[in-house]
């Protein structure tokens, strides 16, 4: 159980916290017609007559779209409903040409099914939690207005008209911003694993309705507010902190919450009514009559099932176990696919050159990628995805330091290098002389000179400081250029030590 | 000779096939008709004669070069204007689609052509579709042909209505200005109006043929039909207008059977089923003698008659008049005046205004009627007291005529309870207006074929129908007995020509 609470003037408000989620299907064609979804293409160009709704014309489902919400749903654990309708949601605007949207109100496609959030105590989630998911319905996207094209008039474009989205919905098990932004990374996380949405939230193919509750711990629920098209985590879980500190205010002061719709604002971090219940649509739902029920064979689903990728769970707990990763790693390296994929192709080339077990290079794989690249590209402003270097550039610098070509220290120049140039680890070593040591004769010379020139701290550590020995290998290596085979260094001033 | 606007569909095509005419003297001799009609009938929104003439020529063409024709080669039609004519302005007889023209070409329209056939013109229509009498058009009430006789020879001059919805249809056929034309029913639309002027016409199985481009009134009863002179020519056109259609997911993936081939008037073997609720109180006195002449004919043919009972249709209209209002409240929401059609935009309007203004001044009194209808029965609070209700409602009327099929291979009943009536008698009364459809709209909410054929005159001197309900698919059943009660009827009255 999370502790948050709001400490309000007459004491602790809990919040209750549920998201749904619309996230964009990811295809080529849109829910009921043939149109392209493209993002970012320029307006009315990917409108069909469907989608415009001229007259006589008729939807007929994309099966692509439900592949992958069943995939989606058997993601997320959940019950696969064979059976699903089509119903009409009714309502005017410029944004819709049916003047309906086909959504699943009655008979969605997926029931009931959750995920788990991982325990993170830094971030405010003292332990894992499981979120349950109530439902996953299939729906068209509205177009978009535009009110900046003309002075007196909007301006409606339609591509985005007829999308196919999913919309999520979770039970309402959340009570603290930080497990919001917990499950919606999570799920952000899983269906891009799956691929059903890409999940680019700053491109609206996913978004959030947030509903908040505030209410004395133990009590009843008390009445929600919705919080629309919320855009990122970070919105997410500040649209709830504001909207439950607002909550608390207006009870606090006497007042009561009226069950509405809100908006939230980015640049102020507050969320403002967008209109109440009173005037909330009846949206007069009612079956689809130009859609036959959706009924779904055994072998399709089964095939859906068939489909799935390693999911991010099962991942993260095959590479704490299998790889022996830390748990660390194992969820920095699971968050996203495009990074799991990065280091397994990493893993698989380093392995073979090094003519290793994977098991035997996955951790040193996994904290030069964590640690060195990670932490390289953060200086660059760059993100795995956009690395000027690949798993196969990565793999062959490994193997020379694996190899003892070269040592640790030496790597991260020679990553550095290659960031700067593009050139191949074993190029720049090749050219800058940066191989390592192992001429016994030039590291004695070395570690003499060392010793001879610091004959006071040789009496020390024979006194018994035998912390200096530390400082006799750094000197040592700094006369080398660190280019001093380490083991051998070691060996050698042990020796001369002894 | 025969007047070429006499001759049947199947006449005409096989005219021209073997050059007693050439499609183009078929298509001018049609055009003029219309010309000379369309100021008394009303028939026509808009006329095409040239759509007609170059239909024609090619068709000329083909049979000159020796190409194989196709099966309407030469036959020019009338088209409804609920299907969409790449072009063609296309209405629905409504004021908000005024000058919309589409970009498209309707399934059941395009099928037509690609088989050879010519369009005169674009055929006036209730509102919609919505309406028994064609009183509802924004283009003004088509004018059946028939006149009642004064009793001295001569007519009397009330204008009669065409039926409806299809009526610019029906009284297009009865004129002989169009050898056949497309329908669509609804409730009723394609049978009550071929009643009304002494023609056949058939509703297919739901799904037979294709809903793509034809404005939708409700979604889950509308279907395309043809509208003829004979049960021949409704086969045969029929069998050119169905078929799957993947843009359709209604669309029945069958094959259509070759109706017209398989056509014989012999029912030995078959039992027909009178419905015993069909005999409602106050019923007609011509109407029931016309039903009774139709099961003596039937009989004749050869068929066996049976009692059936089809307990629900009492709820049949109610029924119907919530289900197909809710949908068309939901359908005609797209005519907002934002993306084509009228739209009425007044000084410093928002978008409501500009939705309300559009929609008052776009829509007919019997549209908002339904809108309201629909809107009022899908609203929250109300919904499950009628719309589920009535779907359950269908379900059971479905289901007797289910059971009732267990017992009889075609049920007989007439097709409306009057002949036609006179322009304006019912239509300040929309309740009496709407139980016009009461002996059509069951065999509608079950989706099943179903036609109407030319009975004989009643006492006015005006035709009466008979209708076949069939079993799900059983088009061949239905047209058979239908073929069968056309030889009995010997039907050959027709309108005296006043326009």
């Amino acid at each position: 159980m999370s502790s948050y609470r709001i400490h309000g003037a007459t004491g602790e408000w809990e919040v209750v916290i549920g998201l749904e989620v619309h996230a964009q299907i990811t295809t080529q064609a849109k829910l009921f017609s043939g149109s392209a979804t493209a993002f970012g293409a320029e307006p009315n160009t990917q409108v069909s007559l469907v989608d415009a709704a001229m007259p006589g014309m008729l939807p007929v489902l994309n099966g692509e779209c439900i592949r992958q919400a069943v995939r989606t749903g058997i993601a997320i654990n959940a019950q696969i409903n064979a059976w699903s309708r089509f119903d009409r949601k009714n309502y005017f605007y410029a944004d819709l040409p049916q003047g309906y949207q086909i959504s699943q109100l009655y008979h969605p496609l997926v029931g009931e099914g959750y995920l788990d959030i991982e325990a993170d105590e830094k971030a405010g989630i003292p332990v894992a939690k499981r979120i349950g998911v109530e439902r996953i319905h299939v729906e068209q996207d509205a177009g978009k207005l535009m009110h900046d094209q003309h002075p007196t008039m909007s301006y409606v474009d339609l591509n985005r008209s007829g999308v196919a989205l999913m919309e999520i919905v979770s039970r309402p098990d959340m009570t603290s911003p930080a497990e919001a932004g917990a499950y919606l990374s999570k799920l952000r996380t899983i269906l891009r694993y799956v691929g059903s949405c890409d999940g680019n939230m700053d491109q609206g193919s996913m978004r959030a309705d947030v509903n908040v509750s505030v209410r004395r711990p133990g009590e009843p629920l008390g009445t929600r507010t919705e919080t629309k098209n919320v855009n990122s985590v970070r919105f997410v879980m500040a649209a709830i902190e504001h909207e439950a500190n607002r909550q608390v205010d207006v009870l606090e002061a006497g007042g009561k919450i009226v069950q509405e719709t809100r908006l939230f604002d980015p640049d102020t971090g507050t969320t403002r009514s967008m209109r109440s219940k009173e005037d909330a649509h009846d949206y007069r739902y009612f079956p689809d009559p130009d859609l036959l029920p959706l009924v779904l064979e055994a072998a399709f689903i089964e095939e859906c099932r068939q489909s799935l990728p390693e999911l991010p769970d099962a991942k993260r707990a095959r590479y704490e176990q299998a790889l022996g990763l830390s748990a660390y790693n194992a969820a920095v390296l699971t968050a996203d696919v495009e990074t799991a994929r990065w280091f397994e192709r990493l893993v698989a080339l380093t392995a073979s050159k090094q003519g290793k077990a994977e098991a035997d290079v996955a951790k040193q794989a996994a904290n030069w990628l964590t640690s060195e690249l990670f932490g390289a590209l953060n200086k660059l402003g760059k993100g795995l995805l956009d690395s000027p270097i690949g798993p196969e550039a990565a793999a062959e610098l490994l193997a020379l330091v694996g190899n003892a070509t070269i040592s640790g220290s030496i790597a991260k120049q020679v990553l550095e290098k290659m960031l700067e140039t593009g050139d191949g680890a074993g190029e720049i070593v090749e050219r800058e002389g940066l191989k390592q040591t192992t001429d016994t004769g030039a590291i004695e010379a070395a570690a003499d000179a060392v010793l001879a020139a610091n004959a006071d701290k040789v009496e020390q550590y024979k006194g018994g400081k035998e912390a200096l020995f530390g400082f006799f290998v750094g000197q040592t290596m700094k006369a080398l250029q660190g280019k001093g085979n380490p083991q051998l260094v070691n060996q050698v001033l042990k020796a001369k030590l002894g | 000779m025969t007047a070429l606007t006499d001759l049947t569909v199947t006449a005409l095509r096989d005219g021209v096939a073997q050059g007693e005419f050439t499609a183009t003297e078929v298509a001018t001799a049609f055009n003029a008709a219309v010309a000379e009609a369309q100021g008394a009938l009303n028939a026509f929104i808009v006329t095409t004669p040239e759509k007609a003439l170059d239909a024609a020529a090619r068709v000329d063409a083909d049979r000159a070069a020796g190409k194989p024709l196709g099966k309407l080669a030469g036959v020019p039609i009338g088209m409804k204007d609920l299907f969409a004519t790449q072009g063609t302005q296309t209405t629905a007889a409504s004021h908000i689609l005024e000058g919309f023209v589409p970009q498209y070409e309707s399934t059941v329209s395009q099928k037509l052509w690609d088989a050879g056939a010519g369009m005169l013109g674009k055929l006036n229509l209730d509102q919609f579709a919505m309406g028994s009498s064609n009183e509802t058009s924004a283009f003004g009430n088509v004018i059946s042909p028939w006149r009642r006789p004064d009793g001295q020879g001569g007519l009397d001059t009330a204008a009669l209505a065409p039926g409806g919805s299809s009526g610019g249809s029906s009284a297009a056929v009865a004129a002989r200005i169009v050898p056949a034309a497309t329908g669509t029913d609804t409730g009723g639309s394609i049978r009550q109006p071929a009643a009304f002027t002494g023609i056949s016409g058939i509703k297919p199985t739901y799904g037979r043929c294709s809903r793509w481009g034809i404005v939708a009134f409700a979604s889950s009863l509308d279907q395309a039909g043809p509208m003829a002179r004979d049960v021949a020519d409704c086969a045969l056109l029929l069998e050119t207008m169905a078929g799957f259609d993947p843009k359709d997911s209604t669309s029945l993936n069958l094959p259509v059977p070759d109706w017209s081939a398989a056509l014989s008037a012999d029912l030995r073997g078959k039992k027909v089923g009178i419905p015993r609720e069909y005999r409602i109180e106050g019923l007609n006195a011509d109407v029931a003698k016309s039903w009774d002449d139709g099961i003596a004919w039937l009989k004749d043919a050869g068929a066996e008659v049976v009692d059936v009972s089809l307990p629900h249709t009492k709820y049949a209209l109610p029924t119907y008049y919530i289900i197909a209002p809710a949908e068309a409240s939901s359908n005609l929401a797209r005519y907002d005046g934002v993306r084509y059609g009228l739209r009425d935009l007044p000084d410093h309007a928002g978008l409501q205004d500009m939705y309300a203004a559009t929609r008052a001044a776009g829509f007919g009194a019997e549209v908002k009627r339904r809108i309201l209808i629909g809107t009022y029965v899908l609203s929250a609070g109300f919904y499950d007291a009628y719309y589920t209700q009535a779907q359950k409602v269908r379900t059971l009327i479905a289901r007797d005529f289910t059971e009732a099929f267990a017992q009889c291979d075609v049920i007989l009943t007439p097709t409306a309870p009057s002949s036609a009536f006179a322009l304006g008698e019912k239509s300040a009364d929309p309740l009496e207006m709407y139980l016009n459809d009461v002996f059509s709209v069951p065999a509608s909410l079950a989706g099943l074929p179903a036609m109407s054929v030319p009975a004989g005159l009643d006492s006015t001197g005006l035709p009466l129908g008979l209708h076949l309900i069939g079993k799900p698919f059983d088009e061949q059943g239905v047209l058979n007995a239908g073929l069968a009660l056309e030889q009995r009827a010997a039907f050959t009255a027709r309108p005296k020509k006043w326009w």
